[in-house]
This record gives structure tokens, C-alpha cells and sequence, in this order.
């Protein structure tokens, strides 16, 4: 045959099936360091690296970007925090809430620190430590289209339509509490308040400050319906499973910090004073 | 055309046929063990035996449908809805373009350009966020509007290009006919046109099914927005994803399958 064919039949069978005989020895290299692996300690991969990685969504005010285009906000405190008295430094990895979990699991972060309650779904997934804050979720109403409901079972209708973020638990919430009204379920915070400001749905349910904040700042156009939270939900940090070493120090780091009084006073600081607002865009 | 002479049929065994098998099994295998060794690596907990429910149940009750499969329905409904429209602004602008008038020129050429160098999904919020609410339009028909406005630009062209390609001689000779524009249009050039902007056509509304999972965006339960839902809620990412992709993968092949079809039978001599 012609000389070139064969050259070039050589060349391809070189790149497809030499790359496989030296694949075929790499899993066992690579499954014998992930057995390491798995028995070293996330805390000690962390101090190591010198770095600890924390995937978090913006959600005002837990974490928000500034006008300097640094992040700032509750758990970004806690997160700079639980990184100082780790010795090491954080690194933060902005992440879509949808996506978050999926993306701690495939090891694009060490923890989150997001505001994340826990529920009993995210919790097959992922371990989480003890609670370090509560978070209630409340729904803020049109007064155009829903000016005259004051209770949360005005809203159980199936006409009523509800704006949540998909993936949060305020998207559970509003299941919960408002199975009979329809629920659009958007990707970001931004699009669920756009929607309830062009009037089209008639709540939002969110976690609060945020329902509250609304209200205020758009006293004629929102209201909100019930002054009471509709859920407690505790707050945690979201770590892989299978590593008691790290969630052993979490647990403890919020039992420690919160004996100080710290935790409580950054939430007051965050969640009841406007003392940060002139820091945001 | 006639094709004028066959090559003769090669024996069906060959050696160049064996080592192409070969090299195709050898570069799939490479490929499945990346993706094993991929989802090993990252310790990837496998629950298919999750997904069934999303697709169909068999209950007491008798047979209901699963997320997945109603959002594959709403998914059929934009795209069906989309592609009659976008091939009446596709033709209508193809028109407008090749018309002795300046204004329409100038306008089908505006749209064109504008739609052609912006992102979908912008004018998608633009078109729920902005445009809906002052004319009360419901998020169903605002994406249908975003998405028929984005594949009618590109289908124009199509047109176009398809109607530019019809040879001179068949216009002259309808012009000598004494046929009017309407029915040079109507007789001569649209039915030798249509048949050669098919093969185009259809790859234009593969795009228009591809990029309808982007209505998702606006809350639309469509095929992509079930999965995101049950991919909250269950964080089964990679399984339904993947069925996900291969639910699109099926009605695109089906689709290909029909265009294949009728491109065979109107096939011009």
C-alpha cells in the first residue's frame, strides 16, 4: 500500500491505544490515592494548602459585593473569621444556590458558607455542622394584586401566584405553606423581586431580612401581609461526608465563638442595623 | 441530478473496514473510561434507580405522567409554536430584504443585525422583564416571541440564500411569461427554493429546540427547568442530566429522522 496511509494509520493507532495502555495503570495509581486520601482529613488538606475554599451565593446582607468589588457580609465575616482562627487564609467561590451543592460534592470548595438551612434532602448529600444562626423565612405581597390579604391562608389560593429562588429552601417553604398557589421557581434573588415589582406574582417568600427590606424600600408599591416568620430554620456549615476530623472543629469553632457572643453580634450588626448600606453598590 | 455512473460496490469485509471499527471501538472505549475514571475519582454516589418517577409512574391510581416528561410537553409546545413563526418572519424578512423598497430594507436588515449580534438569553429578559408587562403578555408567549424572533433572523438568511440561489434563466422566463411578482414567487421560485433550504432549515430548528431550554430562565416549566427543579431537590445531578440531554438527544434525532424523510421525497430531478 501507499507509504503515507500506513504512516498515518501507525501514527493514529500510536495516539489512540498508547494513551490507553498507560490509562490502564493510572486507576490503580489514582484509587490508591484517594484511599489516602479519604483517610486524611479535609482540616488537614486545608491547613496544608494553606488556603480554605468557601463556595457562598450572594444574598443580601449574608454576603454582598461592595462598591470596591470585594465581597462583604455576614458569612463572609464568619467565613474570614473561621479562616483566621484556622490559621489560614479564604478564598471565596461565588457559585449559582442551585448548583452549590453539586459543586461541593464534586470537590470545587471545602465548605459552604452560605446561609444554608438544613433540611433533610440536602442532608443525604452532605454533612452539616451544628447550627450557627436561625434564618426565617417571610413573604412580602403587591399591594396592587394582593393589597387586601393579611393572613398567610389568603394566599393558599389558586390564583395567587408566588416568586421563590430555585433551590433555597423559601422554595420549600412557599410548597408548604401555599400548596394550592402557583409557584414560579427563578434562578436568581434579582429576577424574583423584578417579577413582584412589574406585578406579576403576587408574593415573594425569601429568607428574611429580605421580604422586610423590600417593603421598605418600596412602601407603596409592597407590603408585607404577616409581621410574623413563617419557619425557623437553622443555619449550618456544609461540608462532603465522611470526615468527622473537620466537622468535629466546626462544631466546636461555633460552640466556642458563639460562647463569646461573637456570632450574635455580627447578626445583629448585619441583620438590624443599615450601618453597612453606604459600603454597597 | 442523476447520478450518471455508480462506482462499483466494494465487498462488504475489508481491511480498511476493520481497522476503521477498530480505531471507532478503541476511541469510544477511551472516551467511556474518562467518564467512569471522572465520576470514580469525585466519589460520585450513582442513584438511577431514582429517575424512573420523573419520567412516568405506574400507581394505584393508574399511569401519571413524571416531571421530566410533562416538561418535554411544554418544551413541544414552545418549539412548535416557535417554528411556525419563526418561518413566517424568516420568509417575510427574506422578502423584505429583496424588495425594491428602501424602507423595507432598512428595517429587515435593522432586525437582523440587532437580533444576530445579541445574546438569546438578554433578549429573553428584555422581552419578559421589559416588553411583557406593558403589553400583559404571559411568559409563555414572551418566550415564544423571544425565541420565533432569534431563529426567524437566521432563517431569513436561509431564505435568502435559497431564493438567490434559484438560477436567472427561471426568473427571466417568468418575467417573459408576463407573470407578475406574487406569482413568480408563488409558482416558480418559492416551490425550487423551499426544497433546497430544507437541509438548512432543519438544522436551524434543531438550534430553535437547543436553545429553548434557555426559557427556563423565566420560570417556564419546560424540559431543562424540571430538571433544575428535581436537581435542587434531590441534588441527583449527574443522572438527570443526563437524561435530561438524552430526552433532547431523541426528539433532535426524531426530528432530523422526519426532515430526512421529506427531503428524500421532494428531492428535485
Amino acid at each position: 500500500m501507499k507509504p503515507i496511509r500506513i504512516f498515518v494509520a501507525v501514527t493514529l493507532f500510536c495516539l489512540l491505544v498508547l494513551p490507553m495502555t498507560g490509562c490502564s495503570q493510572a486507576p490503580q495509581e489514582t484509587q490508591k490515592a484517594e484511599a489516602a486520601d479519604t483517610k486524611v482529613s479535609q482540616l488537614e488538606t486545608i491547613l496544608q494548602r494553606g488556603v480554605i475554599k468557601v463556595g457562598f451565593d450572594t444574598f443580601k446582607p449574608w454576603a454582598m459585593k461592595d462598591k470596591n468589588g470585594d465581597y462583604i457580609g455576614f458569612e463572609i465575616e464568619v467565613a474570614k473569621r473561621l479562616a483566621e482562627d484556622m490559621g489560614v487564609k479564604a478564598e471565596f467561590v461565588p457559585t449559582k444556590w442551585s448548583g452549590i451543592i453539586p459543586a461541593l460534592l464534586t470537590g470545587k470548595f471545602d465548605i459552604i458558607i452560605g446561609g444554608m438551612s438544613i433540611t433533610p434532602q440536602r442532608n443525604l448529600k452532605v454533612n452539616f455542622s451544628v447550627p450557627y444562626e436561625f434564618s426565617g423565612m417571610s413573604l412580602t405581597a403587591s399591594r396592587k394584586l394582593a393589597g387586601d390579604r393579611t393572613r398567610i391562608a389568603d394566599f393558599n389560593t389558586p390564583d395567587t401566584t408566588i416568586a421563590v429562588r430555585l433551590g433555597t429552601t423559601a422554595a420549600e417553604a412557599a410548597k408548604n405553606f401555599l400548596p394550592k398557589a402557583k409557584i414560579l421557581f427563578f434562578d436568581e434573588e434579582s429576577q424574583t423581586i423584578q417579577e413582584l415589582l412589574n406585578e406579576r406574582v403576587h408574593a415573594l417568600v425569601a429568607s428574611n431580612p429580605l421580604p422586610f427590606n423590600l417593603a421598605k424600600e418600596y412602601p407603596d408599591q409592597l407590603y408585607l401581609p404577616v409581621k410574623e416568620d413563617l419557619t425557623q430554620e437553622p443555619i449550618s456549615f456544609a461540608v462532603r461526608k465522611g470526615d468527622p476530623d473537620f466537622l468535629n472543629w466546626l462544631n466546636n469553632w461555633v460552640r466556642f465563638t458563639s460562647s463569646k457572643g461573637w456570632l450574635q453580634n455580627r447578626y445583629e450588626y448585619w441583620f438590624y442595623t443599615n450601618e453597612w448600606e453606604d459600603q454597597i453598590q | 441530478m442523476p447520478i450518471a455512473h455508480t462506482p462499483p460496490r466494494k465487498p462488504w469485509l475489508t481491511v480498511s473496514a476493520i481497522t476503521d471499527t477498530a480505531k471507532f471501538i478503541t476511541l469510544a472505549g477511551c472516551l467511556i473510561w474518562l467518564l467512569a475514571a471522572g465520576t470514580q475519582r469525585l466519589g460520585y454516589n450513582w442513584q438511577w434507580y431514582r429517575i424512573p418517577q420523573y419520567l412516568w409512574q405506574v400507581t394505584d391510581h393508574g399511569f401519571t405522567w413524571g416531571n421530566l416528561l410533562l416538561g418535554l410537553g411544554v418544551t413541544l409546545q414552545i418549539t412548535a409554536v416557535s417554528m411556525g413563526l419563526m418561518l413566517v418572519i424568516g420568509m417575510g424578512t427574506a422578502l423584505l430584504r429583496m424588495s425594491r423598497s428602501w424602507a423595507g430594507r432598512g428595517v429587515a436588515r435593522t432586525y437582523m443585525e440587532l437580533i444576530r449580534n445579541s445574546p438569546l438569553l438578554i433578549q429573553i429578559f428584555f422581552i419578559y422583564f421589559v416588553a411583557a408587562p406593558i403589553l400583559d403578555m404571559s411568559a409563555f408567549w414572551a418566550a415564544v416571541i423571544a425565541l420565533s424572533l432569534f431563529e426567524g433572523a437566521y432563517a431569513s438568511e436561509i431564505f435568502r440564500a435559497g431564493i438567490t440561489s434559484i438560477d436567472t434563466g427561471q426568473w427571466e422566463a417568468a418575467k417573459s411569461l408576463g407573470m407578475g411578482p406574487y406569482a413568480m414567487y408563488r409558482h416558480i421560485i418559492l416551490p425550487q427554493a423551499v426544497r433546497r433550504v430544507l437541509p438548512p432549515l432543519t438544522s436551524q430548528a434543531v438550534s430553535l429546540i437547543k436553545d429553548s431550554a434557555l426559557v427556563s430562565t423565566i420560570a417556564i416549566l419546560d424540559l431543562t427547568q424540571q430538571g433544575r427543579m428535581i436537581d435542587a431537590e434531590t441534588f441527583l445531578t449527574f443522572e438527570i442530566w443526563f437524561t435530561v440531554a438524552a430526552i433532547y438527544l431523541a426528539v433532535i434525532l426524531a426530528l432530523a429522522g422526519a426532515a430526512n424523510y421529506l427531503e428524500k421525497r421532494y428531492k428535485t430531478v
